[in-house]
C-alpha cells in the first residue's frame, strides 16, 4: 500500500530519487508500510481497540484506514488543495499538504440532507440559495466528522476466545475480569417484600428510581449508592418515571398520578390522570404521556401543568407503551396484535401496524428511531423498520415469549422472558440487532418486571419480583456524552442553567409528527396551492412565459411575412420540445403501469401493497 | 474472554478547583441531539420575539433650529459631525457623540436650499434662496474674527441644490439649469439644460465620478456626463421626482424618490423599466439616502415617517415614526452604516438606529456569538408563517394605518377595473401592464 504523498508534477525526477531514499513520512495512525512489516503490523493500541468493536473484525475496515490520505469514497468532501506537497521558500515540503482526510462513512453519519431527494423546481435565485445551503450542510458534516477524532472514550466490548460463545459468559465472570470501578456497577438489591419492581434511570444515567407493586418508592444516586429518598405510598405503584431532571418523579399509583420531589415530598396529585398503567416522559416537549386502564392516552405538559391532549385509543386497556426517541411519537401495543403510533396533535393514530397474532406484550424503539422491536403473545420477537415501510426486518420465536424489551444507546436489544434476560447485539448503532445468537444472557432470582439500559453506562437495570439487579453489558452505552445535553458529571449550577435553557426551547406539542425534519423542508403542496389561488385572484398568471413577440428589424427586413415566419419558427420549436418531452415520459409511465409479477397475473395481486 | 467496560475517570470530566471553568465535552453525533430542527425553530421563534421586544430605534433628538430643517450633510472624515441647514437660513454643525450644536452660522437670507461638504472635510458649501453659493470653513472662526464665508458667488437665479464632486475641486448646482463650477472661479465651467424647468436636486455618482443625475419638476430624471457639454439621457415618469441618490457600491444604480408615494430603483443602462418599485409610503417621498453598504436605503416622506428598504425588495423592512415628528424633509444614513438621521418640519434632527433591535456599545464575544447565531436562525426560518407574522408586525400611527387601508381599496378597485376592461374587450387589444412599466412615460436620449 502506498502512503507516500503524491509528488507535484513539477518536481524533477532527480529529486524524486532522493526522496525515495529518505524515509517516507508517516502519520502516527497510519500503519507501517514496508513489505516486511505488513504482515504483523501492530498499529497504535488505541486504534486496535477501535477495530475491536462488538462486530466481527472486518478486514475491509483496516483496508480503508491503511489507504492513503485521499478518501476512497466518491461522496467524500472535495478537497481544494489536493495537488500534492507544497514547496516553501526553504525548499522543505509539507508532506501532508491540504486538509486532513475524512473517511466517507463517518461523514455519512453526520449527513442530514438526503441527497437522493430532488430539489423542487424553483427559480434560479432560489435554487442557487438552496444549493448554497446544501453545500453548507455538507461542510458542516465534514467538520463534525473531523471532530470525531477528539472523542475521548472508546466503547466497551466483550469477546470470547476462539469459538467461545459470549452468551455462556456469566455476570460473575465479567465482574471478576473488569476493574473495580466497573465491578461496583453490578449489584443486586434484595427487596422481596414489596413485590415486582419498575425502575427508571434519569436522562443523565446518574440516578435510579424504582417502585414496587406494594408501594415502595425509592430514588438513589446509583453510582455512589447514595439514597435520595425512600417512601411507602401505601398504594400499588404501576409505573415510575423521572421527569426532565432527577429532582422530580412521577409515580403512577393505583388511582391517580402523583408527582414527588427527590426528598419524597408529594408535590402534585393529578386526578385527571387516573388508573394509569404506563408512563413515558418526552424530555424535549416536557410532556408526560400516560396510558390508562380506561383506554385513554393523556399528554400532560409538566412545565405548565396542563393537559395537552387526551386521546381515546378505542382499544381497551392500555398497558404496553413506549416512545420513539427520534420523533417523540408514542407507540401503544394493543391486545389485537396492532401497534398504533400517536401524536398529541392528532385525534387518530398516525399509523397502525399489525405486528402479531394475539396481543402485543412489549414494544421498544431504538435511539435512531429506525427500528422497533415487538413481542407478542404468539411468542414471536420481531424487528420492524420504522423509517420507510413499517415491514418486519427479522423475526424469531422465543420459547417463552418476551414480556419486556429495551434498546440500548448503541442498539443492543434486551428482552425479559420469565426470569431470564437475553441481550442481542447488532452490527452497529444504526443496524438492527441479529436475533440468531444472544450476546449475553442472565438468570435472575425472580420474574422480570421492567428493563432499562442505563444511559452512558454499560449497565442494564432489571426490576424483578426479587428486587433490582444491575447487570453489566459491555458495549451497551454511548461512550462519549455531550456536555450540553446530558452530562452525568454536571454540577448543580450546570443543571440549573441547563434547565432554564431546556425550558426556553421547549418544543410545542403540535410539532410531534413522524418526520421531525419536516419543518426544515420546502412545503411544496401549500406553495402550489397558494400559487393557484393567486392566479385565480389576479385573473392571470404573473409568472407565465409571455408569448414570443418578434423584434422589428431595420432596413426593410421587417415585413409582415417575415415577422409571421419568425413567430411560427419559435412556435414550432416549442411544439417539438413538448412532443419530445412527452415521448421521453411515455416509457416511464408504461413501466409504472406494468405489473412486476411473473408469468401471469394472479388474483391475489390486488392485495399486494 | 476479552472484556472492556466503559469506565470513565471522573477527574477528566469534573473541574479540579472552583476557579476552573467547567469541562464540557462535546459529541456531535446526531442521535445524541434529537429534534434539532424543532428546537432550532423554537429558538428562532424566541429570537424573533426578543428582536421585537428590544426594537427601540430612537436614540436622540437634536433641537436648536428655529425653523424646519431643510437639508443635512455628512462630514466625509468625521463620523460625529453633521451639518444641517434650516428654512430660516441658519446652518448648524452638530457633534453627535455629545449630541450638541457646536457651531451656528446665519448663512443665507431665506431658505438654505442645499448643503454639501468638500471631499477633504475642511470646508462646506451652501446655497440659499438669496441666489448665492457660499463656501465656509469647517472650523469655527478664531477669537475676535468674524464668521464669514471663504467665497461667495452671486448667481442670477435661485439655486435649489448643490453637490460636490467626490475627488476633484468641482461642484454642481442646480436651479433653472445644472451648473458645474470650478472652486476657484466665479463662473460655471459649463451649464446644461434640457427643457425649461426648475431642477430640484443634483447628485454626483460616487464611483463613476463624472456622472451626474438630476431631477426636475417637469417629471423627468436627467443624467449628465461632466466630460461632455450635453446631457446623456432622461426618463420621464408619471409624477415628479424629488431627489435621487446613487448606490455607493453599484455604479449604474440609483434610486429616485417620487411624488407618487413610490421609490424607483433604476439601472441607468436600461431606464425604460425600473429594477424595482418600492411601495409603502402613503404620501410623497421627499428624500432618500443609501447605506454605505449599498444594500439598503432610507427614505423620508411627507407622511411623517421614514422607512428602510432593502434594494431588492419592493416592501420596506422597517418604519420609524414618533408622535412629535412632522413631515420629514431630509434623511441621511451615517457612514458607519449604523445610524440614520432625519430632519423634519418641526425643527428637530432625530437620530435613529439603522437596525432597530441592535445592542449598542462593545459586545462581549459570547454576546456577539449569540446574536450571530440568532440572526442565522431567524434567516433560516423566516418564511415560517408564525415567525413571519411576528417579525413583520409594526405599530403605525392611526393616520398612516388608515391611509394604507384606503389606498389598498383604491388599488384593488383600479385593478378590478383593468381586469374588467381586459375581459370585455377584444382579446389581445388591452394588455396587462406590470407595476414596473406602469409609471414610466418615456425615455429620451
Amino acid at each position: 500500500m502506498e502512503t507516500a504523498p503524491k509528488l507535484g508534477r513539477d518536481v524533477q525526477p532527480k529529486k524524486d530519487k532522493l526522496q525515495a531514499k529518505k524515509k517516507k513520512p508517516r502519520r502516527y495512525w497510519e500503519e507501517e508500510t514496508s513489505p516486511t512489516a505488513a504482515g504483523a503490523s501492530p498499529g497504535p493500541p488505541r486504534k486496535l481497540k477501535r477495530n475491536r468493536e462488538l462486530r466481527p473484525q472486518k478486514p475491509k475496515n483496516i483496508h480503508i484506514r491503511k489507504k492513503s490520505r485521499i478518501s476512497k469514497k466518491p461522496q467524500a468532501p472535495k478537497k481544494p488543495r489536493e495537488r500534492g506537497p507544497q514547496r516553501s521558500l526553504s525548499g522543505a515540503q509539507d508532506p501532508f499538504a491540504g486538509p486532513a482526510p475524512v473517511p466517507g462513512e463517518v461523514v455519512q453519519k453526520f449527513r442530514r440532507v438526503d441527497k437522493s431527494k430532488k430539489l423542487p423546481r424553483s427559480k434560479s435565485k432560489t435554487r442557487s440559495r438552496l444549493e448554497a445551503a446544501e453545500a453548507e450542510e455538507e461542510e458542516v458534516s465534514v467538520r463534525a466528522a473531523r471532530s470525531e477524532l477528539l472523542l475521548a472514550e472508546e466503547p466497551g466490548f466483550l469477546e470470547g476466545e476462539d469459538g467461545e460463545d459470549t452468551a455462556r459468559i456469566r455476570q460473575a465472570d465479567i465482574v471478576e475480569a473488569v476493574d473495580i470501578a466497573s465491578a461496583a456497577k453490578h449489584f443486586d438489591l434484595n427487596l422481596r417484600q414489596f413485590g415486582p419492581y419498575r425502575l427508571n434511570y434519569s436522562r443523565t444515567g446518574r440516578h435510579l428510581a424504582f417502585g414496587g407493586r406494594r408501594g415502595h418508592v425509592a430514588a438513589l444516586d446509583w453510582v455512589t449508592k447514595k439514597l435520595m429518598c425512600e417512601i411507602n405510598v401505601m398504594e400499588a405503584v404501576r409505573d415510575i418515571r423521572f421527569l426532565h431532571s432527577e429532582a422530580l418523579l412521577a409515580v403512577a399509583q393505583n388511582r391517580w398520578l402523583h408527582i414527588y420531589d427527590n426528598q419524597g415530598i408529594e408535590l402534585h396529585c393529578i386526578r385527571r390522570c387516573d388508573r394509569v398503567t404506563r408512563l413515558e416522559f418526552l424530555p424535549f416537549h416536557f410532556l408526560l404521556a400516560t396510558a390508562s386502564e380506561t383506554g385513554f392516552l393523556t399528554y400532560l405538559d409538566v412545565s405548565v401543568g396542563k393537559i395537552v391532549a387526551a386521546l381515546n385509543a378505542r382499544a381497551g386497556r392500555l398497558d404496553v407503551m413506549t416512545q420513539n426517541p427520534y420523533n417523540a411519537v408514542i407507540h401503544l401495543g394493543h391486545s389485537n396484535g396492532t401497534v398504533s403510533l400517536w401524536s398529541p396533535a392528532m385525534k387518530e393514530p398516525l399509523a397502525k401496524i399489525l405486528c402479531h397474532r394475539g396481543g402485543v406484550r412489549a414494544v421498544a424503539v431504538d435511539s435512531t428511531g429506525m427500528h422497533m422491536a415487538t413481542s407478542g403473545v404468539d411468542h414471536q420477537l420481531k424487528i420492524f423498520d420504522l423509517r420507510g415501510t413499517f415491514q418486519p426486518l427479522s423475526a424469531r420465536t422465543l420459547p417463552q415469549g418476551a414480556g419486556h424489551l429495551a434498546f440500548s444507546q448503541r442498539g443492543l436489544l434486551a428482552a425479559g422472558m420469565g426470569d431470564v434476560v437475553n441481550v442481542w447485539a447488532g452490527q452497529g448503532k444504526a443496524s438492527p440487532p441479529l436475533l440468531e445468537q444472544p450476546y449475553l444472557t442472565h438468570r435472575l432470582s425472580g420474574h422480570v418486571h421492567s428493563l432499562q439500559f442505563c444511559p452512558f453506562e454499560d449497565v442494564l437495570g432489571v426490576g424483578h419480583s426479587g428486587g433490582i439487579t444491575s447487570m453489566l453489558i459491555p458495549g451497551a452505552a454511548e461512550p462519549n456524552f455531550d456536555g450540553l445535553e446530558n452530562n452525568p458529571y454536571r454540577s448543580q449550577k450546570q443543571r440549573q442553567e441547563w434547565e432554564v435553557k431546556a425550558l426556553l426551547e421547549k418544543v410545542p406539542a403540535e410539532l410531534i409528527c413522524l418526520d421531525p425534519r419536516a419543518l426544515a423542508e420546502v412545503d411544496v403542496i401549500s406553495l402550489e396551492q397558494k400559487k393557484k389561488e393567486r392566479i385565480e385572484r389576479l385573473g392571470y398568471d404573473p409568472e407565465a412565459k409571455a408569448p414570443f413577440q418578434p423584434k422589428p428589424k431595420r432596413k426593410g427586413r421587417s415585413s409582415t411575412a417575415s415577422l409571421v415566419k419568425r413567430k411560427r419558427k419559435v412556435m414550432d420549436e416549442e411544439h417539438r420540445d413538448r412532443v419530445r418531452q412527452s415521448l421521453e415520459e411515455q416509457p416511464q409511465k408504461q413501466e409504472k403501469a406494468a405489473k412486476p409479477t411473473g408469468a401471469r397475473p394472479s388474483a391475489l395481486d390486488r392485495f399486494v401493497r | 474472554m476479552k472484556v472492556k467496560m466503559l469506565s470513565r475517570n471522573p477527574d477528566n470530566y469534573v473541574r479540579e478547583t472552583k476557579l476552573d471553568l467547567q469541562r464540557v465535552p462535546r459529541n456531535y453525533d446526531p442521535t445524541l441531539h434529537p429534534f434539532e430542527i424543532p428546537r432550532e425553530y423554537v429558538r428562532a421563534l424566541n429570537a424573533t420575539k426578543l428582536e421585537r421586544v428590544f426594537a427601540k430605534p430612537f436614540l436622540a433628538s437634536l433641537d436648536g433650529h428655529r425653523d424646519g430643517v431643510n437639508c443635512l450633510a455628512k462630514h466625509p472624515k468625521s463620523l460625529a459631525t453633521v451639518l444641517s441647514g434650516a428654512c430660516d437660513g441658519e446652518v448648524r454643525i452638530w457633534n453627535l457623540t455629545k449630541r450638541k450644536c457646536i457651531r451656528t452660522i446665519q448663512a443665507h437670507e431665506g431658505f438654505v436650499r442645499g448643503i454639501c461638504t468638500r471631499f477633504c472635510g475642511t470646508s462646506f458649501f451652501t446655497v440659499g434662496d438669496d441666489k448665492t453659493v457660499k463656501q465656509w470653513k469647517m472650523d469655527g472662526p478664531g477669537y475676535g474674527e468674524e464668521d464669514e464665508p471663504l467665497h461667495t458667488i452671486l448667481g442670477k437665479t435661485v439655486y435649489t441644490g448643490i453637490d460636490h464632486h467626490w475627488k476633484e475641486p468641482v461642484f454642481a448646482t442646480c436651479g433653472q439649469q445644472v451648473d458645474i463650477w470650478d472652486e476657484q472661479r466665479t463662473n460655471p465651467i459649463c451649464s446644461m439644460t434640457w427643457g425649461f424647468d426648475s431642477i430640484s436636486s443634483v447628485k454626483f455618482n460616487p464611483i463613476e465620478t463624472f456622472l451626474l443625475g438630476s431631477c426636475a419638476s417637469d417629471r423627468n430624471i436627467v443624467l449628465y456626463d461632466m466630460r461632455q457639454a450635453t446631457p446623456l439621457k432622461k426618463v420621464i415618469l408619471d409624477m415628479r421626482t424629488n431627489t435621487i441618490c446613487w448606490n455607493p457600491m453599484e455604479a449604474f444604480v440609483f434610486t429616485a424618490a417620487n411624488e407618487d408615494y413610490n421609490l424607483y430603483t433604476f439601472d441607468m443602462r436600461a431606464l425604460d423599466t425600473p429594477v424595482m418599485v418600492h411601495m409603502d409610503h402613503v404620501s410623497a417621498v421627499l428624500d432618500v439616502d443609501y447605506s454605505p453598504t449599498g444594500k439598503e436605503f432610507v427614505s423620508a416622506s411627507f407622511d411623517k415617517s421614514i422607512r428602510i428598504f432593502p434594494v431588492d425588495k419592493s416592501r420596506s423592512r422597517e418604519v420609524y415614526h414618533t408622535k412629535r415628528m412632522q413631515h420629514v424633509i431630509c434623511v441621511k444614513w451615517t457612514s458607519d452604516s449604523k445610524y440614520i438621521m432625519c430632519g423634519s418640519d418641526e425643527m428637530n434632527i432625530r437620530l435613529w438606529k439603522a437596525n432597530a433591535s441592535e445592542k449598542l456599545g462593545v459586545l462581549t464575544s459570547r454576546e456577539k456569538a449569540a446574536t450571530d447565531y440568532n440572526q442565522k436562525l431567524k434567516e433560516k426560518f423566516q418564511h415560517h408563517p408564525h415567525i413571519k407574522r411576528i417579525s413583520r408586525h409594526r405599530h403605525l400611527p392611526k393616520s398612516i394605518y388608515s391611509q394604507i387601508q384606503e389606498q389598498r381599496i383604491m388599488k384593488e378597485a383600479r385593478r378590478r377595473k383593468e381586469l374588467n376592461r381586459i375581459k370585455h374587450s377584444k382579446p389581445g387589444s388591452v394588455q396587462m401592464v406590470s407595476e414596473k412599466k406602469k409609471h414610466i412615460v418615456a425615455v429620451v436620449k
